[in-house]
């Protein structure tokens, strides 16, 4: 048998798992979008942005924010994780960071609940370190509490795999450049990040990705308007049966990270050309 | 000269232990203030602490009525299943992409990240529907379908990458001292390759226990699950519930974390998505 036609083979199961429970109702719910009672038309897409046009600009927003705030995180610790000069600080770090990685989406979005609320335990330490008095107190349970939770979550996943893929960074380069005295930080980024650029281009895309997805955070940390697509999206279905209008959101999240998949696809087919 | 030397490095350890003790704090801080809150009684404004200790929302949570023990061996069986499947199928797949010349190849490995890249909600309303015309709707098997679909990418992607950081060499050799085609992937390549398979399975176990959308709309009211049960705990404002289903949905997870260095290693990890 022809190797092409063998490898073909053997990757169609699952390419046939992703088509039917995935491509098919992805077409469904696209087609969706553009049903009307009366036919087919845009209807639902005007509803879409007349009503939640500050949420779309909110999701983008957010995941942006967080994505590039993950980015610099994981560089740092990985960073440190390869230059750190003293081995006790880099044994502690690589204790340290990878805590919530495996943390569910779910538990995030419950425990950050009661631990950035008014009376949740940062500002109750806060308060009783003497940073600051109890009335200055203030919930973070807003846009800013959704990207700490998805930092939170999401900064020790991208560390781990750019951490590995530096640790495969050739030495000698780092080293020549320490011994001609060159900074740890402009090692790191002039000569390390270079090489690494497409794993933490992996790790950022499945996370902008996962991001745009999660629906639970946002329903636990912070539903009220404006808030991320994915709550009003269940917001239409369950309060309203409106599935055209979850459809149409749906489609226009589906826009937006297929973009950034798509800048993925170009930038590793340029590597490969 | 040396003693100051010295004392500076022992300077750094200020900005050092500065830097640590944030990130433990906000690390650890929410995980102990869930801790607190499983063994509350009474806990309010403005109180920094619990008022009252005790162990009641445990055995509301495990008695029979409590709904939590099913959840968990739902949440297990799912798992478990879900990475029987996904790896029967990413076995062969990521050795195609590692090894065999496949037309698309990018196109391919891009294909297992669509179900991570869509809101998966209005997705599972329409898999919903489709299986409920053929009968999968609150049943098991169809959860561990709808998981299948959202964990194939990590398993796929990390199966490939352990496939391709293996030297092809070692392969090459087996086969020109007379080893078949199967009998080299079953002797040479899949012992080789199982430290990164493990890997995949453990994140493919995780995504599974940690899915909350497509079991909703799927699963409920059938077959109830742990997040399920966290979500409707938590939104009710029963804190100590909620606290009690998170440390079970964390506890599988904090033990992965602790061993999936071991799996997952630096040759692998870099060819993760190539």
């Amino acid at each position: 048998m022809p190797r092409r036609l063998l490898g073909l083979l053997l990757v169609l199961p699952a390419l046939a798992v992703i088509a039917l429970l995935f491509i098919l109702p992805l077409v469904m719910s696209a087609v969706g979008a553009f049903q009307l009672d009366g036919g087919l038309g845009l209807g639902n897409f005007a509803k879409a942005f007349d009503l939640y046009l500050k949420d779309i600009l909110f999701s983008v927003g957010i995941v942006s924010l967080s994505t590039v705030l993950i980015g610099l995180g994981a560089v740092a610790i990985g960073g440190y994780l390869t230059l750190g000069a003293h081995p006790v600080a880099v044994t502690i770090l690589r204790w340290l960071y990878r805590w919530p990685m495996f943390i569910p989406f779910i538990v995030v979005g419950q425990i950050l609940r009661t631990f950035l609320a008014k009376n949740g335990m940062m500002n109750n330490t806060a308060v009783s370190l003497g940073l600051m008095g109890p009335i200055d107190a203030m919930s973070f349970l807003d846009w800013r509490g959704i990207v700490i939770a998805f930092v939170w979550k999401q900064t020790p996943f991208v560390a781990l795999l750019v951490a590995g893929a530096m640790a495969s960074v050739n030495r000698e380069g780092i080293e020549a450049a320490v011994n001609l005295g060159a900074s740890r930080l402009r090692v790191l980024i002039e000569i390390i990040v270079p090489q690494v650029t497409a794993t933490l281009a992996v790790g950022l895309i499945l996370s902008f990705v996962t991001m745009m997805s999660v629906l639970s955070v946002p329903l636990m940390i912070n539903a009220q308007s404006p808030t991320m697509l994915t709550a009003d999206i269940a917001f239409r279905v369950n309060a309203y049966g409106d599935y055209g209008v979850a459809n149409a959101l749906g489609l226009i999240s589906l826009v937006l990270a297929s973009s950034v998949a798509w800048i993925y696809l170009k930038i590793s087919l340029r590597e490969r050309a | 000269m040396t003693g100051l030397r010295l004392n500076l490095s022992v300077l750094w350890w200020l900005p050092r232990g500065l830097i640590f003790g944030l990130m433990a704090f906000f690390i650890f801080g929410p995980l102990f203030n869930m801790l607190l809150w499983t063994v509350t009684e009474k806990w309010y404004f403005p109180h920094a602490l619990p008022l009252e200790y005790g162990f009641s929302a445990w055995t509301r949570v495990f008695a029979p009525r409590g709904g939590a023990l099913e959840s968990l061996g739902n949440s297990l069986v799912v798992a478990v299943l879900t990475v029987i499947v996904s790896l029967a199928f990413a076995i062969p797949a990521g050795y195609a992409l590692a090894r065999l010349k496949l037309p698309l190849r990018s196109l391919i490995l891009l294909a297992f990240l669509i179900p991570q890249a869509f809101p998966n909600l209005t997705v599972y309303v329409n898999v919903a529907r489709l299986f409920y015309e053929i009968g999968l709707n609150g049943t098991i098997a169809g959860v561990v379908l709808v998981h299948v679909s959202h964990g194939l990418v990590y398993a796929v992607w990390i199966a490939a990458a352990a496939f391709s950081a293996i030297d092809v060499e070692l392969e090459q050799a087996a086969r020109s001292l007379g080893a078949g085609a199967m009998r080299t992937f079953r002797d040479i390549t899949l012992p080789l390759a199982a430290p990164g398979l493990m890997a995949s399975a453990i994140f493919v176990f995780l995504e599974s226990l940690d899915e909350f959308t497509g079991s909703y709309f799927v699963g409920a009211p059938d077959v109830n699950m742990l997040p399920l049960l966290l979500y409707t705990a938590g939104s009710g404002g029963n804190y100590q519930v909620a606290s009690i289903t998170a440390l079970l949905l964390l506890v599988p997870s904090l033990i992965f974390m602790l061993i999936v260095e071991r799996f997952l290693k630096a040759d692998v990890l870099s060819r993760v998505g190539r």
